[in-house]
């Protein structure tokens, strides 16, 4: 397996981290968090080196991993678009929406376009809902959309 | 109005600190650190204060329940805010970080806690920035770290960021992801303020319940038991979204009418449609039909009408909805967010999600009903969790009030659930 280094910066980022627990498997989530941010997925060799950090086997950092929707085994787009579908959002006509932003995409809903740049999910509720109908690029959230709205989003995002 | 928590929520500024000390944030800790620990769980139990997050637990009486003389103790604030319809939390952590750090602080001098955490969903990334900010800020000013005030009391904060699991909201799935296992809810009793984060006695707290807590160390227990009726004390942040008008977080006295929720701070029905249901406190309470909005919006009065609280979250449905729609998406939410621990939720989200697809495919029977019933009794209460509960909720109470909804898709076509 190819091995996985963390950067000296996320070293003290990860030194930083476990400090903050008696117990340094607390530090999981926020590793694998680390590394999917900066990695855009979560590798095999990246699982063993977290598991080196927290003094566990790579499969418990991998059942752990799989709980989770927000780490990926398969790298995702530049920008990750998680479009809300549930009640507040379906009530206020997302599921037309969604459908036009996988179709100006060019891509189904789960899918990442070929270039990269977009993974377009289906989202359960992300506590925006009176904001409905919402989406959540990256750490941006954006609501009220419209067709218009969608696309000036996507046209600023290089 | 009275307003507690929104009474300056849209004040420019004031998540820094120099706002929100100008607008009196944190002198509620000159006067606690004053008083004796216990003096304050009393208040806290003699507000009426209770749990915002969903259940409705007294507040007080959850603080006093921990296990005695057992140290260290944890607190870990409940911002995993996911209920679907909620987005009370977010307002307040975007806008008043500061508020939520007042309410940690005085939970902990008065629970005898030295280490909190602030669990985030893991989309609350932003979130997380603003929050990190403030608890930097107010370590600097000598509110949070060691000897606070002179005073010997010691209080470290963290954040702590999720990563996409509803479940974790369930406080001790929250518990288990907090110490980095993967999020199932655990077998209670135990119960957190005994066996909680790292099997220490723990408390876990709604966002919004912490954040009451300084109104009542300044004004009194009995101004706020004062407040709204007199078995649900104080105000409720609504969050009312769907088919309204004016779609936001609405701050309200307990007690107040629906109609009034809906029809004058929310602005009534879109498009003057007419209103067909509301579920009122979060996709996991049972909905009700149009004819019960004059129901008033405190804990009794929603449970006398067969319906909760919630986390109060008021979702507002016109009479242009099929309420099996509606019904479908929420059975979907549920099926994909079980965790798959117990088998009655595990297999029976699935089974409901298939009947109503397949009732919506115009192959539906009534019998289909009755077996939706039958599933909806197996799944409640069998659970370590009630998440199964939940789901039941909306499918139980939409056959209630809707059943003409389900049976305009029933055709002739006999099939079998095989």
């Amino acid at each position: 397996m190819s091995g996985f280094t963390f950067s000296d910066e996320q070293e003290k980022e990860i030194t930083r981290i476990v400090a903050k627990y008696p117990f340094k498997k607390s530090a999981m989530l926020p590793l694998l968090t680390l590394v999917q941010r900066a990695e855009r997925e979560v590798s095999p060799a990246a699982m063993v080196a977290i598991s080196k950090k927290l003094d566990c086997s790579p499969a418990y950092v991998q059942s752990v991993m799989s709980f989770y929707t927000m780490y990926h085994a398969e790298k995702v787009g530049k920008y990750m678009i998680l479009f809300c579908i549930n009640i507040s959002c379906q009530l206020n006509g997302c599921d037309k929406l969604l459908e036009y932003t996988a179709g100006k995409l060019g891509i189904t809903v789960g899918e990442t376009t070929p270039d990269g740049k977009f993974t377009l999910h289906r989202e359960e509720c992300l506590a925006a809902c009176t904001e409905a109908p919402m989406m959540r690029v990256n750490d941006i959230y954006y609501g009220a959309l419209t067709e218009q709205r969608i696309d000036d989003v996507l046209n600023s995002l290089d | 109005m009275t307003q507690i928590l929104f009474k300056n929520i849209n004040t420019a500024d004031l998540h820094t600190m120099k706002v929100y000390e100008a607008q009196g944030g944190y002198r509620s800790l000159k006067k606690a650190f004053a008083m004796q620990p216990e003096e304050i769980v009393a208040a806290v139990k003699t507000s009426g204060l209770r749990g915002r997050g969903g259940a409705g637990f007294p507040t007080g009486l959850k603080w006093s329940f921990l296990a005695k003389d057992v140290f260290p103790r944890y607190l870990c604030c409940n911002a995993d805010e996911s209920e679907p319809g909620t987005c009370k939390d977010r307002e307040l952590l975007l806008k008043n970080p500061h508020l939520l750090i007042e309410g940690m602080i005085l939970c902990a001098y008065a629970c005898r806690i030295e280490t909190g955490y602030i669990y985030l969903r893991g989309e609350f990334h932003d979130l997380s920035v603003i929050m990190e900010q403030a608890i930097a800020d107010a370590y600097a000013k000598g509110y949070l770290g060691e000897n606070i005030f002179g005073g010997g009391f010691n209080f470290d904060l963290h954040t702590h960021l999720g990563a996409g699991a509803y479940i974790c909201g369930e406080e001790s799935a929250l518990l288990n992801s907090l110490e980095g296992e993967r999020g199932e809810p655990r077998m209670k009793p135990p119960f957190p303020a005994v066996e909680g984060l790292y099997a220490q006695p723990t408390i876990v707290n709604n966002v919004e319940t912490l954040c009451v807590v300084p109104y009542i160390v300044n004004e009194g227990a009995e101004k706020y038991a004062s407040i709204g009726t007199k078995k649900s004390a104080g105000t409720k942040l609504v969050s009312v979204s769907g088919h309204v008008k004016k779609p936001a977080n609405y701050e309200v006295v307990l007690g107040t009418p629906v109609r009034e929720i809906i029809y004058d701070l929310a602005g009534g029905i879109r498009d003057d449609n007419k209103l067909k249901a509301f579920i009122p406190g979060g996709s996991s309470v049972p909905m009700l039909p149009a004819d019960q909005v004059d129901v008033l919006y405190d804990y009794e009065s929603l449970a006398a009408a067969g319906t909760m609280l919630g986390s109060g979250a008021m979702i507002v449905i016109d009479d242009s909805v099929n309420i099996v729609e509606t019904t479908l998406r929420l059975i979907s939410f549920y099926m994909r967010e079980s965790c798959g621990k117990c088998t009655p939720c595990r297999e029976g989200t699935r089974w409901l999600y298939q009947i109503v697809e397949q009732i919506m495919q115009n192959a539906g029977q009534l019998e289909h009903i009755e077996k939706m019933e039958d599933i909806c009794d197996t799944m409640a209460t069998n659970t370590f969790c009630p998440l199964a509960d939940a789901c039941v909720s909306p499918v139980v109470s939409s056959i209630k009030y809707f059943r003409a909804d389900y049976e305009k898709y029933f055709t002739n076509v006999s099939t079998s659930l095989a």
